[in-house]
């Protein structure tokens, strides 16, 4: 999966960037909040044909694929997952660079069912940025085991864009959702690009971003959405301006610059200080989400908190390290011991197999030096590593992904921040010793 | 009214948020988990360290460690 010859091949480096000429399709964009499914929905719509590398100039890895729906062939650009395009990490600059510039022909946007609320931040921001954007509301198998039920109809009225409902495994059905999915981004991409003002922020605001945006209409053209720009003058993002200049080839500071001291006075005239423009915009936002996701999302059963929070007292409570000590333990211990049976059976089969090898290939004539050389050599060593490194592996990996998906592993993160916090780390590297620790122990028993 | 900060909050009980203080870049980041004015929050709990300490912010469970959450204000 992504391990191709293209993708780790000399010249891979070179090629992952959004406008080489291998991503022949249209440009899709796919953003969303880390951990709903993205890189799930991804894998499905482009299957194998797909490969990995980092963004250009940063340490962000993305994934490019592509895939073909009713005639057409779409290149699927796979953005960091980010909670918003506002602050400044290294993920979230590529994320709106990309969706702003990157000359996308629509945004697919993947939220999580299970809590609407918080990815609807960032959808929202993205629809202030293109109208092309289309909503996949993902993991609904999960939210129909949570009895939460989502209005998908009210959804696409309060926002203004398609919503497609989408799940990996939805009662029989493989794939829920995801033609449905394809068939509305290619509607989407056929339509005109139009204003899209999914948030209001106020008469007093409003009025300043529309004295900038009409300065800069004629710049943005239908490239960036000039109401977008405007906000972001205000707000005094001046990373996001910096990327639009680039990407414009404009200098927007000088060009807006009349009009941005006349909004700035009009608004300290009625007593909004500039400080506070950034924090009443990203507000105005948050509030929105709150209010629609009221509107769309129903849940039946308040209890499963209930139980997720006692289960947490004792993974994270005061016993927490005693627990995950023990729980790794067990893993460790499984991994040892379980894997001693498959490796002994390895080993002898391998054994009975060699002199067979070795006297089918004297009775085929090989000259007994070169038999000795294949088989007691290379045949041996290379049997002898795989059935010592095989099983442990083989045990390891899957009760590690099984603690993965039982969403243990940011508890342990939880557990240890302070500890790495004194090494300037923080707890999410607990993951990567975890597997460090196994490596080092697996290759002192080789 | 009692004014404190997040991180004054014990685990069980409510408050609601006031302001935030800090610089730019770590209010940006708070506002997006959805801590603006007027949100309640409640203090689930510690870690069996101390700090970070879970508190449950629109029906998410997030992990903040002091050093933020002092800079949230509770009305």
């Amino acid at each position: 999966m992504g391990l191709t010859k293209a993708s780790t091949g000399k010249g891979a480096v070179d090629c992952f960037s959004p406008d080489g000429e291998k991503s022949a399709g249209i440009r899709i964009a796919l953003a969303g909040n880390p951990n709903v499914g993205k890189s799930t929905v991804f894998n499905g719509l482009t299957g194998m044909h797909q490969h990995t590398g980092n963004w250009p100039g940063k340490t962000v890895t993305g994934a490019r694929g592509n895939y073909t729906y009713r005639g057409g062939t779409y290149t699927l650009v796979d953005l960091p997952g980010c909670y918003s395009l506002m602050a400044h990490s290294a993920e979230e600059e590529v994320a709106r660079d990309f969706i702003c510039f990157g000359d996308a022909e629509a945004v697919v946007v993947v939220c999580d069912a299970t809590c609407l609320e918080r990815n609807l931040n960032l959808v929202l921001q993205i629809i202030e940025i293109t109208s092309k954007t289309v909503v996949c509301v993902n993991l609904m198998d999960e939210a129909k085991k949570k009895k939460i039920s989502i209005r998908a109809n009210q959804l696409e009225c309060l926002l203004g864009v398609p919503v497609v409902c989408t799940a990996v495994k939805m009662g029989s059905e493989r794939n829920y959702g995801y033609t449905e999915l394809l068939e509305r981004v290619r509607q989407t991409i056929k339509q005109p690009k139009r204003c899209s003002m999914p948030v209001r922020y106020g008469e007093d605001l409003e009025r300043a971003a529309g004295m900038i945006a009409e300065t800069l209409t004629v710049l943005c053209g239908e490239k960036i959405n000039p109401r977008w720009l405007a906000l972001r003058l205000l707000a005094g993002d001046t990373q996001a301006v910096r990327s639009a200049e680039k990407a414009l080839n404009a200098d927007i500071g000088e060009i807006a610059k009349d009009a941005l001291t006349c909004a700035y006075a009009d608004l300290e005239a009625q007593e909004i200080a500039r400080e506070t423009i950034s924090d009443r915009l990203t507000s105005a936002i948050v509030q929105r989400a709150e209010k629609v996701a009221r509107s769309v999302v129903k849940t039946e059963n308040e209890s499963y908190h209930e139980r997720d929070r006692k289960i947490d007292r004792v993974l994270t409570g005061k016993c927490g390290f005693l627990v995950m000590a023990l729980l790794f333990l067990g893993v460790f211990w499984l991994t040892i011991v379980g894997s001693n049976y498959p490796s002994g059976w390895l080993s002898s089969f391998f054994f009975q197999t060699e002199g067979w090898i070795y006297q089918g290939l004297l009775s085929m004539g090989c000259p007994a030096i070169f038999g000795e050389i294949f088989v007691f050599g290379v045949y041996r060593m290379v049997t002898r590593v795989v059935s010592v490194m095989l099983p442990p592996m083989a045990i390891f990996f899957p009760l590690f992904t099984l603690l993965e998906d039982a969403g243990y592993l940011p508890r342990v993160a939880f557990n240890l921040d302070k500890c790495f916090q004194k090494c300037s780390a923080c707890g999410k590297q607990a993951l990567t010793m975890c597997i460090e620790k196994f490596k080092m122990f697996y290759l002192y028993n080789l | 009214m009692k004014e404190s900060c997040l991180s004054k909050l014990a685990p069980g009980e409510w408050g609601v948020v006031r302001s935030l203080s800090g610089e730019a870049g770590i209010r940006q980041r708070l506002q997006d988990l959805g801590l603006i004015p007027g949100t309640h929050v409640c203090c689930l709990q510690r870690s069996p360290l101390g700090d970070p300490t879970a508190y449950a912010i629109r029906g998410a469970v997030i992990a903040l460690r002091e050093e933020d959450s002092v800079n949230i204000h509770l009305k």
